[in-house]
């Protein structure tokens, strides 16, 4: 598994709870060293050991762990670049939708080894959107759904979202579209630096 | 067809026979806000710096299809990259491009993604600089820790655990580069006596505060620029930069071997130790050996052994033969 995945719950674990939360995990889950690198590949066997892990100390499913994990992705600000790139793929909360299926290869553009999972959009009409992402591995749908309720927040659009609807080897998830200008949304600025 | 182009080329501009500006895309004129473009000589708004500088319109059409930089002549001096054609009516169409220098020009004039043609790079460009430069933060971020852990497990395998002092390899390391250097040195091997009887009466957790003891001894009767190593249990070697004086050595040795013997005391118990030096000196050498030195640092410890305890000898180099003979066997 990506470094950056196992990072991703890493970042979510130190930023939300706290690094001695995460140290916690990482003993729970018998990690055996302090941290994930991003640029390095680990045993997936690994990823699964934080998840259950995480999802036991916070008391919660491990797909309602994903999810939170997806918002922080977006929504935190110690996540700031990682939104702004996001940003890139669309003006409006429909654009980034219409994008959505780039995105595995806009990541392997930035991080050639980073193999996300496929994602199919179907355009249901009337603001509806069908979106199902392949799921080597239970849980990207999950992470998926927290990513677009945070994207549409940042957009300033009103969707709801279905639960994830698990089939095989997919995770499904519908998208309404109730208002796309709902509020004025964050500011994307094409040319700001980060930090 | 204008508004046309305006989707299309959002920095495309039509030329008339005079070289005047007739319409400019929306992008285009963001990059000069409050200034009419319109009627106005567009090489006074850029001038070309490649293939070849165009004085006019003549220079202009004499351009045509060739791939061009420009510049604007008013700062910001963005450069742009173009390509004009004839209009077939004595004008031309121009379009431009911000090429490499997008990066600057979506700071400089707060560019969206709706100034950009849906078939322009641009935006990718700049999702690909972020993104590149993201991972290579992390990338670097990774360097410096790497680096740091490296620097510490250098320093680990380098040091005695016990006393902090240098160990063996350490010491290795240190006679391979002084003896290359091409200046004189010292070789002190220094053995405790009485130790064992400590360990045995005392138990070993005083034995270890005993070589505690010494090392800080050692440390503070030596120099900055020397090495003190612990290479055995009670075995320690100093290595004295820059030094070949007798008596400054034999000095040392026995200031040395004095604060050795102070008594120490642990809770109501004391005890008391002792020490043995032998000691090599590189100029007695037509060419220092590290291992040899050692060697002979070693016989010379024994040899001060032998005269007694509390004692420091130094290697003789004329009785090579015979130390050789009765050292064999104890070298290190």
């Amino acid at each position: 598994m990506h470094g950056l995945i196992n990072m991703a719950l890493q970042r979510f674990a130190c930023d939300t709870y706290g690094t001695g939360f995460w140290d916690t995990v990482t003993r729970d889950a018998g990690l055996g060293f302090a941290g994930f690198e991003a640029m390095l590949t680990y045993d997936p066997a690994l990823t699964d050991a934080v998840l259950d892990a995480l999802a036991g100390r916070l008391d919660r499913t491990r797909n309602a762990v994903l999810e939170d994990v997806g918002t922080y992705l977006v929504s935190h600000p110690a996540m700031a670049s990682l939104r702004r790139l996001l940003r890139f793929a669309g003006a409006g909360f429909v654009d980034f939708l219409l994008s959505l299926d780039e995105l595995p290869d806009r990541a392997r553009l930035a991080v050639p080894d980073l193999d996300l999972p496929r994602i199919d959009l179907a355009d249901l009409g009337e603001g509806r959107f069908s979106i199902a992402c392949a799921a080597p591995r239970p849980g990207y749908g999950h992470v998926l759904t927290g990513v677009l309720r945070a994207m549409a927040d940042d957009y300033g659009a009103l969707v709801t979202l279905s639960p994830v609807a698990e089939g095989a080897g997919t995770e499904t998830i519908e998208v309404s579209l109730v208002v796309a200008g709902y509020a004025s949304g964050r500011d994307f600025d094409l040319g700001a630096r980060t930090g | 067809m204008a508004s046309a182009l305006d989707v299309l080329c959002p920095m495309h501009v039509t030329l008339d026979p005079e070289g005047r500006m007739t319409h400019a895309g929306p992008t285009l004129c963001k990059l000069r806000p409050g200034r009419p473009l319109i009627g106005q000589p567009f090489l006074d708004l850029a001038r070309v710096l490649r293939p070849s500088p165009a004085p006019d319109m003549a220079g202009l059409l004499g351009l045509a299809g060739a791939r061009l930089r420009l510049e604007l002549r008013d700062p910001p001096r963005t450069t742009l990259s173009g390509v004009l054609m004839p209009d077939g009516q004595g004008g031309a169409l121009v379009n431009l491009a911000f090429g490499i220098s997008i990066i600057e020009a979506v700071r400089d004039y707060t560019l969206t993604n709706e100034d950009f043609a849906p078939t322009d790079l641009a935006v990718e460009m700049l999702f690909l600089v972020e993104a590149k430069s993201s991972a290579m933060e992390m990338l670097r971020q990774m360097s410096l820790r790497f680096q740091g852990e490296r620097l510490a497990a250098e320093e680990r395998a380098l040091t005695d655990t016990l006393t902090g002092l240098r160990n063996r390899r350490a010491l290795d390391a240190v006679l391979e580069r002084i003896a290359s250097a091409a200046q004189p040195f010292a070789v002190m091997h220094i053995d405790l006596d009485f130790f064992k009887a400590v360990n045995d009466t005392l138990g070993h957790a005083a034995g270890d505060q005993v070589l505690q003891r010494a090392a800080a001894i050692m440390s503070d009767v030596t120099r900055g620029e020397d090495t003190v190593a612990r290479i055995g249990g009670d075995e320690f070697v100093i290595v004295l930069d820059r030094l070949n004086d007798r008596h400054r050595i034999e000095d040392i040795a026995l200031r040395l071997i004095r604060r050795l013997e102070d008594p120490m005391s642990f809770g109501d118990r004391r005890c008391r130790i002792s020490a043995s030096a032998g000691t090599a000196i590189s100029t007695d050498y037509t060419r220092p050996d590290p291992a040899r030195m050692l060697c002979d640092a070693d016989a010379a410890l024994y040899a001060a052994k032998h005269a007694g305890r509390g004692c420091h000898a130094f290697h003789q180099p004329a009785q090579d033969g015979a130390r050789l003979a009765g050292g064999a066997g104890a070298g290190p």
